[in-house]
């Protein structure tokens, strides 16, 4: 069964173009990963789904409900974490999820089930007020208040922006024991490195999906040989790289550089061999070159190039 | 639990969480109001007056003792003859003399008309006026006091004027509650305006608008803690105009409290309209400032009589609540009428508190954008 479903969805503000026919669907069940840069247009379309903004153009089903038309009986069913911090921070842990408990006429208690998982990990915190808590303690609150009415499907506007690498990886974790109870997850975020921890992706790019998959899916459809390329001075040796005659692309990535060939067809290591070769005869003797399997980030790439 | 009561426990753990700010809109009508209410009375006291008295008798003795003991006069100089007076005046040792005939005690036992000048000084007309009318008044008393006598009929013409409902013409008894009104209805108007407008501006609203509360929980929500603290106001302010300004409530007071209440909600009603309306705090609080403090100034009655205005002020005074609300409170507190006589009045705010809070609900915007 579907859990949503759009249709050419199109959104404009003034002359910025923030959806551009986004058609896609989720399973229900799903954990769906938006991942892009921002200003890709992730919070237009979320908040379009949640019912808080309508389309100029095109057509959404979240939950059978349609979020123009049907908006009161879809914001009884549907769990949302906005973008931006949207918590009261005078009030304390629990004033926060008792609030967002009464609202939709529960309380904390009938639904500790539920949320058990993460308030366990509020519990000591609960009379801090939650303007004072940490980054990734604030998004956890957020979670749980967003899911204290037992959602039927769950929007997380980018989670994890501005939280640490640890807390990331535990607030992934919750996600994965959610998806675990069956529940419809879509979250944005604009590191690419989460899009692993999602059953599907959508890679989304000024407005557009770029590619809807698995993650192997996507790694998979790279179809050009990757290098991994060290060099001492690497900035030089991404200039002397995009001469040569060879070269698809090379751009910077981490603390290497990844470099694509056009000979599509031939084996990784000779090529691995050839640009050795070139960067010594180019004046760098200590750069070495070694094939790397493609991340979900290097198809992002490969495929905003594409695009442009 | 519902949402309407989730709602208001939690507007007021918003409240409580922030005393200071509690304490500030429960005590600002109340600070004002004194603040006010000593700058704008226009009563004189402490009035210097000299006292020019060519032949002292028992007689002009008596008058001039009915000045001193009157309280507002305080003799600061007595001189011989009228000229000397011109260097007082200009001086500024005097504001006002009596200046006596030579012949004025004579005059009297005759029974022909005695001569006596009321010079006052008049650089701000309408304390000239008002010192001028407290003279009159003194003298007045004195000639009531006179031994009736056949051989006198009516001695000192002195014009009769008749004050009622404010005999001692205390003009604290006029502003006090028009000062109320003032004050109640900024502050009302701002505690909405803002409550709003700031889950607007930290982000919040977006989690309130993605839930099922409905537009008219979420603005009951929002005035009804607020109709507390406007209530705690109304209650301070009447004990304040009573016990520090000796205001009279000749009327109910219970009414008077509901009257209060009912004048808290169309001003809460108001600010709420505002706070639907605007996107931030600041452009809430400039539109409170612009639409309530001049014209609860100038419209109300409170310091310019609305009778002295042009027709189409007078018109546009109609539609302030404010306007109303002090003939509710000068109608209650000094005349110490009732409902009987204010129920048009009445009737007005409580349709207008209706009005505005229906438009509220109606212009409150369920999506973002």
């Amino acid at each position: 069964m579907t859990a949503i479903e759009a249709k050419a969805l199109d959104k404009k503000f003034e002359t910025t173009v923030a959806l551009d026919k986004v058609t896609f669907s989720v399973e229900k069940g799903e954990l769906f990963g938006f991942i892009g840069p921002d200003g890709g247009g992730k919070t237009t379309l979320f908040r379009i789904l949640v019912s808080l903004m309508i389309p100029d153009a095109g057509s959404a089903r979240v939950l059978g409900f349609d979020p123009v038309r049907d908006y009161r009986a879809l914001r009884q069913r549907v769990g949302y974490m906005a973008g931006r911090f949207s918590l009261y921070p005078d009030l304390s842990v629990l004033e926060n999820l008792m609030f967002f408990a009464s609202v939709f006429g529960t309380t904390i208690e009938r639904e500790y089930e539920q949320i058990k998982p993460i308030y366990v990990q509020l519990e000591p915190f609960k009379d801090r007020r939650a303007g004072a808590l940490s980054g990734g303690m604030k998004q956890k609150l957020a979670l749980c208040c967003a899911l204290v009415h037992r959602p039927d499907i769950l929007f997380l506007d980018e989670p994890t922006t501005g939280v640490d690498a640890v807390s990331r990886r535990e607030f992934w974790d919750l996600l994965g024991r959610l998806k675990d109870q069956g529940l419809t997850t879509v979250v944005s975020t604009p590191y690419m490195d989460e899009a692993r921890r999602c059953d599907r992706v959508a890679l989304m790019h000024r407005g557009r999906l770029l590619v809807v998959d698995t993650p192997d899916g996507i790694t998979g459809a790279f179809d050009r040989p990757l290098l991994g390329v060290r060099a001492k001075d690497r900035y030089k040796a991404l200039l002397a790289l995009r001469t040569y005659e060879h070269a698809h692309s090379a751009y910077p990535f981490g603390e290497v550089i990844h470099y694509t060939d056009n000979r599509i067809d031939a084996p990784v290591d000779r090529l691995a061999a050839d640009v050795k070769t070139f960067l010594a005869t180019s004046g760098f003797g200590d750069a070495s070159a070694e094939p790397l399997t493609p991340t979900v980030e290097d198809s992002f790439i490969a495929r905003t190039e594409e695009a442009a | 639990m519902s949402a309407l009561r989730g709602l208001l426990r939690k507007e007021w753990f918003h409240i409580k969480r922030d005393r200071r700010t509690a304490t500030v809109l429960v005590m600002l009508p109340v600070v004002q109001v004194l603040l006010f209410g000593y700058a704008i009375r226009t009563d004189v006291d402490n009035v210097r007056l000299a006292v020019v008295d060519p032949a002292p008798s028992n007689t002009t003795l008596a008058l001039r003792n009915r000045f001193a003991a009157a309280g507002v006069f305080r003799i600061v100089a007595s001189v011989p003859r009228t000229e000397d007076l011109e260097p007082l005046f200009q001086n500024g040792t005097a504001q006002q003399a009596i200046v006596f005939d030579h012949d004025f005690t004579e005059d009297l036992g005759r029974g022909t008309p005695a001569q006596l000048l009321v010079i006052t000084d008049a650089t701000e007309p309408n304390t000239g006026a008002l010192l001028q009318a407290y003279a009159q008044a003194v003298i007045q008393q004195y000639q009531f006091a006179l031994p009736a006598s056949p051989a006198r009929p009516a001695s000192i013409i002195v014009p009769v004027t008749r004050i009622r409902f404010n005999p001692t013409r205390e003009s604290k008894n006029l502003f006090v509650p028009g000062l109320m009104a003032f004050v109640l209805t900024i502050i009302s108007a701002l505690m909405t305006a803002i409550s709003l407008t700031r889950e607007k501006e930290t982000g919040t609203m977006e989690a309130l608008l993605v839930s099922p509360l409905r537009p008219w929980e979420i603005i009951v929500g929002k005035v009804t803690p607020y109709l507390a603290i406007g209530f705690a106001s109304v209650l301070l302010v009447l004990v304040e105009a009573r016990l520090v300004f000796n205001v009279p409530v000749r009327g109910s007071i219970p009414l008077l409290l509901f009257e209060g209440l009912l004048y808290v909600l169309v001003s809460l009603a108001f600010g709420m309209l505002i706070s639907s309306r605007t996107s931030s705090q600041r452009i809430a609080m400039m539109g409170v400032f612009l639409t309530t403090l001049l014209p609860n100034i100038l419209l109300s009655g409170f310091i310019f009589p609305l009778e002295s205005m042009p027709a189409i002020l007078r018109w546009i005074s109609y539609v302030i609540p404010g306007r109303w609300f002090v003939a509710i409170a000068r109608g209650i507190m000094l005349k110490g009428i009732g409902l009987e006589y204010l129920w048009r009045e009445t009737l007005y705010i409580a349709g207008l508190a209706t009005v505005l809070l229906a438009a509220s609900i109606r212009s409150f915007h369920e999506r973002l954008e």
